[in-house]
């Protein structure tokens, strides 16, 4: 009998930074140094002392800091706005800082062979100070112009690599790189610390600032490749958004929930999973806030927790609207039931929309998320970020096993459909399309249930109307073709159809 | 006539820091003979020290006394960079005129 042997993997070191050590499957190597490079204000130092304070909080692990370019008293001020004490880290002996930079106005003569050895002993009496674990060597770039001879540097900084291997630190070493593309490093400084390497992207894309994370390589160990998008807030510091590392686990329950329209829940066979997410699609003014507010409803009804976030109008707005159809959000906001969340899209990027709403449902923990409308997200984004956004919250709301609404706005008033129809929809379980039907010089409203995963359900083009109580769905359209395609003929046998039709709006 | 008071950062016994410690016993002894006072300091054995005066490459020598402080770092062979960074250049020009 044979065995077959996993490939042997050199350990990780989780880092404990948010999402990065899914993209790096499980942490960066273990014991060895991992170069992270980035352009001017790509988060290098954000998320190196990340690392070092993970390690503090999460495990246990002391850390060094070497800076090159920024004197430690102007880091810690800086980093205080992420409420990050280190100075309490240096007083309890958590941290040792080693401080290599420049002294203002000292010029350095050479006089003839030097190395970097009192560097080396100064950070390994550091490290020794507090049983480091984890170790920081940040912009060493800044070495460079500090002292004269560039191979002097290069070859002492491949020994001081190989001293923190012997003493069995990981270490992280931060490098300032000149373009988004092209060489890792500057000053060649990549061929000592090449094993492992992190690339920081902090690009302009259609006016917008998109971070980036890759992991271009691990030497002898496994990784996510490709870049992830990632966002540096004061609340988390760094927190990367691992797309394509989202595992597709999500349980899938067979509970129902009403979607407020008793109507439509017929339609569906009894309700909406409990754990699926339903995309509402339409023109403007066809009823999908109306949708929104009924959904809410039928949340509030249940005793269950609903949060909603409303991406075009105020909550003033949203409350009015759903008062005039008879649902009072603001004594369920009172009672704890609900919680409306208004932001515009523009007020930041994407990824921090995204962190935000993931923060909201963890500390809201509601049973029904709705998001109105999605479509306006899209505004602020490019395609690919969009589609980013939209898979990331999805996962989280199936993971959280919460039922989720989104709209979607379509441009065209009859037919038709909108990129976020075909971005989202084959992320979504379930589509209700909203459209309106030209009938007789006359604009009436149709509903389709479009696809609804893992249950039947009517396949009719549904007749609704809108009053002061909510839509109310109708008979289906009939004698009617290409109501979705927005230009719908019709095939009655007579003309004493076409009359009754006419007069009685729903028949049947 | 300044005294100098001078540190020399050195690691442990190599060569380098041996021939440094040598370079400067023989500056010291032509240029400013009665006028110095040399401390020689081991990075591996005193760290702490290398740290508070910042020192990152060895050999360094620091020119603590006269002011201003200045570094100077190599094994010292280089016997003009020396004198200039020593600013004793100037010293040595006034002493001949």
């Amino acid at each position: 009998m044979t065995t077959k042997h996993a490939p042997m993997e050199l350990a990780k070191l989780p880092t404990g930074i948010v999402g990065f050590d899914q993209i790096a499957n499980g942490g960066i190597p273990a014991g060895r140094s991992t170069l992270l490079s980035g352009t001017a204000g790509s988060g290098k130092t954000v998320m190196a002392l990340q690392f070092l304070l993970a390690g503090i909080r999460d495990y246990g692990e002391n850390g060094v800091f070497v800076t090159f370019e920024e004197a430690p008293q102007d880091l810690m001020q800086n980093v205080r706005s992420f409420g990050w004490d280190l100075e309490g880290l240096l007083e309890s002996k958590r941290i040792a800082v080693v401080d290599a930079t420049p002294e203002p106005g000292e010029e350095t003569v050479a006089t003839g062979p030097y190395d970097l050895s009192a560097l080396l002993a100064r950070i390994e009496n550091a490290i020794r100070s507090v049983k480091a674990k984890r170790v920081i060597l940040d912009a060493i770039g800044a070495l460079f112009p500090q002292l004269t001879d560039p191979n002097i540097i290069r070859r002492e900084l491949h020994r001081i690599a190989a001293g923190l291997r012997q003493l069995g630190v990981t270490t992280l070493v931060t490098m300032e790189r000149t373009d988004e593309e092209g060489g890792v490093g500057r000053w060649g400084v990549e061929e000592f610390v090449a094993d492992n390497v992190i690339v920081l992207r902090n690009r302009l894309e259609q006016e917008k600032r998109r971070r980036t994370v890759e992991v271009l390589k691990f030497r002898g160990a496994t990784h996510h490749k490709g870049e992830y998008p990632f966002t540096i807030d004061t609340e988390d510091g760094v927190t990367i958004i691992p797309l394509s590392a989202i595992e597709l686990k999500q349980r899938s329950s067979q509970l129902r929930v009403s979607s407020g329209v008793p109507e439509l829940d017929r339609m569906c066979s009894g309700g909406m999973y409990r754990d699926s997410i339903i995309l509402v699609s339409g023109a403007t003014g066809t009823g999908k806030t109306l949708m929104v507010s009924q959904y809410i409803k039928a949340s509030i009804q249940a005793g269950e927790r609903a949060l909603l976030f409303g991406a075009e109008e105020s909550r003033e707005q949203l409350s009015r609207n759903a008062a005039s159809w008879g649902v009072d959000f603001e004594q369920a906001e009172r009672d704890g039931l609900l919680r409306i969340v208004c932001r515009y899209p523009e007020v930041m990027g994407l990824e921090d929309h995204l962190l935000q709403m993931k923060r909201d449902i963890l500390a809201f923990k509601p049973q029904r998320v709705a998001i109105d409308s999605m479509s306006a997200f899209e505004r602020v984004s490019t395609p690919k970020s969009f589609r980013e956004f939209v898979i990331a919250l999805t996962s989280t709301i199936k993971h959280l096993e919460v039922t989720g609404l989104f709209t979607n706005t379509t441009s065209m008033l009859t037919g038709g459909e909108s990129i976020t129809e075909t971005h989202i929809s084959t992320i979504t379980d379930t589509i209700i399309l909203l459209r309106y039907v030209e009938l007789h010089g006359e604009m009436r409203r149709g509903l389709t249930v479009l696809k609804m995963r893992g249950t039947p359900h009517d396949k009719g083009i549904r007749e609704y109307q809108i009053d002061h109580t909510g839509m109310q769905l109708k008979a289906p359209f009939r004698g009617i073709h290409g109501i979705l395609s927005g230009s719908p003929t019709y095939t009655f046998d007579e003309e004493r159809e076409r009359m009754s039709g006419l007069f009685n709006p729903s028949p049947v | 006539m300044k005294s100098f008071k001078l540190r020399l950062f050195v690691t442990g016994m190599s060569v380098q820091s041996q021939r440094a410690i040598a370079n400067l016993t023989r500056i010291c002894e032509s240029d400013l003979a009665g006028l110095y006072e040399i401390e020689v300091i081991d990075v591996l054995e005193h760290p702490e020290q290398a740290e508070s005066a910042k020192i990152l490459a060895t050999p360094t020598l620091v020119k603590q006394l006269p002011e201003p402080v200045r570094k100077i770092i190599g094994d010292l062979s280089d016997r003009d960079k020396v004198l200039v960074g020593l600013d004793i250049e100037r010293l040595a020009e006034g002493r001949l005129q």
